[in-house]
């Protein structure tokens, strides 16, 4: 595969997570009442922040494991 | 409707999101080497990746608010374009066609119709096929600046120049496999985007209990059962029980064969996605492994929609009202993602609602530009050039693929009728084209003067039986008895549709048997080796685990669909 796109995508969501878990603990609590006062920025700002650190974390084992029996890792094509 | 006020945290999500989008068309762009390269991602794709580009490229603008709007509309029985209307047909196209489409090394489905059929064949489909993805990028770039214009005030320029940029920006530098890299990049963006909604919705309403409750009180104020708005087939006996006006026979063979057939297993859209797989086996998981994640979409994009008139027809009064009194259903995803979102998620899941719209646009042109190549430029204008010339061919298709895409979203604006009657003529065109496909690859028999006369007696078939009946409560014209005389009254749209595609596949099912029976083969049996069923020698999965063999992945994926019906029922 040319380009290993859990990078990426891994990528841009741990970036939405520290972006909208930093927004969920510095915003005015009023603006979640639309939200049934749940603080959701932060709570779903937390959820991306894992999946992205995974997404990362799979990208990065693959380019730097042996790539015995991994189908998915980065080569030249 | 009231506004939706975007703060800076939402403009920044979006603007990451743009960013990714171009950067991963860039990275893309130094593997583009061969005409193959820019048209099919150099057959190099895994089939996780293809699997989710197969349903990201169909998760267009229709699907989201369209969905949605289905939802708010007819409740849970939207969910048949889902667990009746695509996963039986995905999981044929996975096991059965997708030998003779990869195997034959076809590099478009028009160009499969020329190795099995013929010429004319072909270009019947190449050119019909051709115009219509350029319409519904159009459509689609059309639908979301109209949305944007209204839902956050944006000038229907600004969006249509924005998106025709972007998605320009990034299959000109990185072909197919930055489209397909792309549209995974927005599948996942879609669920993150919209699963807080559905969740936050769900809570609202009391859970899946609280939701049946409030749509039972939608659906005996409508004058149906209780339960019209909450179950899948309970209510199919007869068209007049059900909001979607449909009987159970006219829902399971027109939507749940014809339309669903004809769309998954012939439209190159999608098959393209996975003749980009990397093996045979990788393309015939494709589709199944799109499979899974498909049978669950119904809880992000139909959900939110039955939540949005649950709390509506509860005295919410949540969904602007036209001037006849009925709910404004299209505008269903879009309230509730104002309505429960605050500044941070907003931006999120409107960046995931613009996502769903450009992976729309993306699919269309992608599929465009390699048919316009492939099957128009090279087979018809310029053959015999160098593969350079095809590959350069290519980008400057897929720019003006864009081009024409926004004359038709500014055609949209003035000439709303022709872009229905399009679409109604696609329709016809569309709707026959699963007979000569099935019977092109499991009957040896059937001719190339047979596929095509059988494919024009079909579409016309399909206008005939258009233009003699009519929906219940529409006046003649574009919403069919066009020639003056109504010899049926269909109780909706929906079922006139439907059987419309009925017919029109019985008619090319028929005609292309007769016609065939009548005329020489064009074609040897050695000449059909690798196109057709019985000529092909039998595939064996012996090599491959157990578990990854796609008729275990079928299996599990028609049980777990059959499981979902009954839950539903």
């Amino acid at each position: 595969m040319k380009l290993d796109l859990r990078l990426p995508i891994g990528l841009m969501f741990t970036i939405f997570g520290v972006m909208l878990t930093l927004y969920g603990l510095a915003s005015d609590p009023a603006i979640y009442a639309r939200s049934l006062g749940i603080n959701i920025n932060l709570w779903w700002g937390l959820v991306l922040l894992v999946f992205g650190l995974v997404m990362l974390g799979f990208a990065l084992r693959a380019q730097r494991g042996p790539k015995s029996n991994d189908t998915h890792s980065t080569s030249t094509p | 409707m009231q506004q939706i006020h975007l703060s800076a945290i939402d403009y920044a999500i979006l603007g990451v999101y743009f960013a990714f989008v171009l950067g991963i068309g860039w990275a893309l762009r130094r593997f583009v080497k061969s005409s193959e390269d820019f048209f099919l991602s150099g057959r190099s794709i895994p089939a996780w990746i293809a699997g989710l580009a197969f349903i990201s490229a169909n998760l267009g603008a229709q699907e989201v608010i369209g969905m949605g709007a289905s939802g708010a509309k007819y409740g849970m029985m939207t969910s048949h374009f889902y667990w009746l209307g695509a996963i039986p047909a995905m999981v044929f196209v996975g096991i059965f066609m997708m030998p003779f489409y990869y195997g034959s090394r076809a590099r478009s489905v028009p160009e499969y119709l020329k190795l099995r059929f013929d010429e004319k064949t072909r270009g019947f489909n190449a050119i019909t096929f051709a115009v219509m993805t350029v319409f519904s990028s159009g459509i689609s770039m059309y639908a979301l600046a109209k949305l944007l214009e209204l839902i956050l005030g944006w000038s229907f320029h600004t969006s249509v120049i924005l998106s025709a940029a972007i998605v320009l920006a990034y299959i000109f530098l990185g072909g197919l496999t930055s489209a397909i890299y792309n549209e995974v990049l927005q599948f996942f963006l879609i669920v993150m985007g919209f699963l807080p909604l559905v969740l936050l919705g769900l809570k609202d309403v009391g859970g899946w209990d609280g939701l049946t409750a409030k749509l039972s009180t939608v659906a005996t104020n409508a004058g149906y059962a209780p339960g019209a708005w909450s179950s899948s087939w309970r209510h199919l006996d007869s068209a007049s029980a059900n909001p979607m006006g449909v009987e159970w026979f006219g829902l399971v063979m027109g939507l749940g064969f014809v339309l669903s057939f004809g769309y998954w297993c012939t439209d190159f859209l999608v098959v393209q996605r996975a003749m980009a797989a990397d093996s045979m086996t990788a393309a015939r998981r494709t589709p199944l492994l799109a499979a899974i994640p498909k049978m669950l979409f119904p809880a992000l994009v139909i959900l939110p929609g039955m939540i949005a008139i649950a709390m509506h027809g509860t005295g919410g009064g949540l969904l602007p009202v036209e001037s006849d009194g009925t709910p404004n259903y299209n505008l269903a995803v879009p309230v509730m993602l104002g309505h429960y979102l605050p500044s941070g998620l907003l931006g999120l899941g409107l960046t995931a609602l613009m996502a769903s719209f450009m992976s729309g646009m993306a699919g269309n042109v992608t599929a465009f530009n390699a048919v316009w190549t492939y099957d128009i430029y090279q087979s018809h204008i310029r053959p015999g050039q160098s593969d350079q010339h095809y590959l350069r061919m290519g980008q400057v298709a897929t720019v003006f693929g864009i081009l024409l895409s926004v004359v038709a979203a500014y055609a949209a604006t003035r000439f709303n009728n022709i872009l229905d009657m399009l679409q109604l003529v696609f329709a016809f065109v569309n709707a026959p084209l699963f007979a000569t496909f099935l019977l092109g690859m499991f009957w040896r028999r059937t001719t190339g003067h047979g596929a095509f006369y059988g494919l024009l007696i079909g579409t016309a078939a399909a206008a005939v039986h258009h233009g003699l009946v009519l929906p219940h409560g529409a006046t003649p014209g574009l919403k069919g008895a066009f020639f003056g005389t109504v010899l049926h009254t269909y109780p909706s749209e929906m079922a006139q549709n439907f059987w419309t595609a009925i017919f029109a596949w019985s008619a090319c099912f028929v005609a292309t048997i007769a016609i065939s029976l009548a005329t020489r083969r064009n074609k040897s049996d050695d000449e059909l080796k690798g196109l057709v069923y019985a000529l092909t020698p039998r595939l064996t999965d012996h090599e491959i685990v157990w578990y990854k063999r796609p008729a275990t992945l079928a299996v599990l994926v028609l049980g777990l669909t059959l499981v979902l019906n009954v839950i539903f029922w």
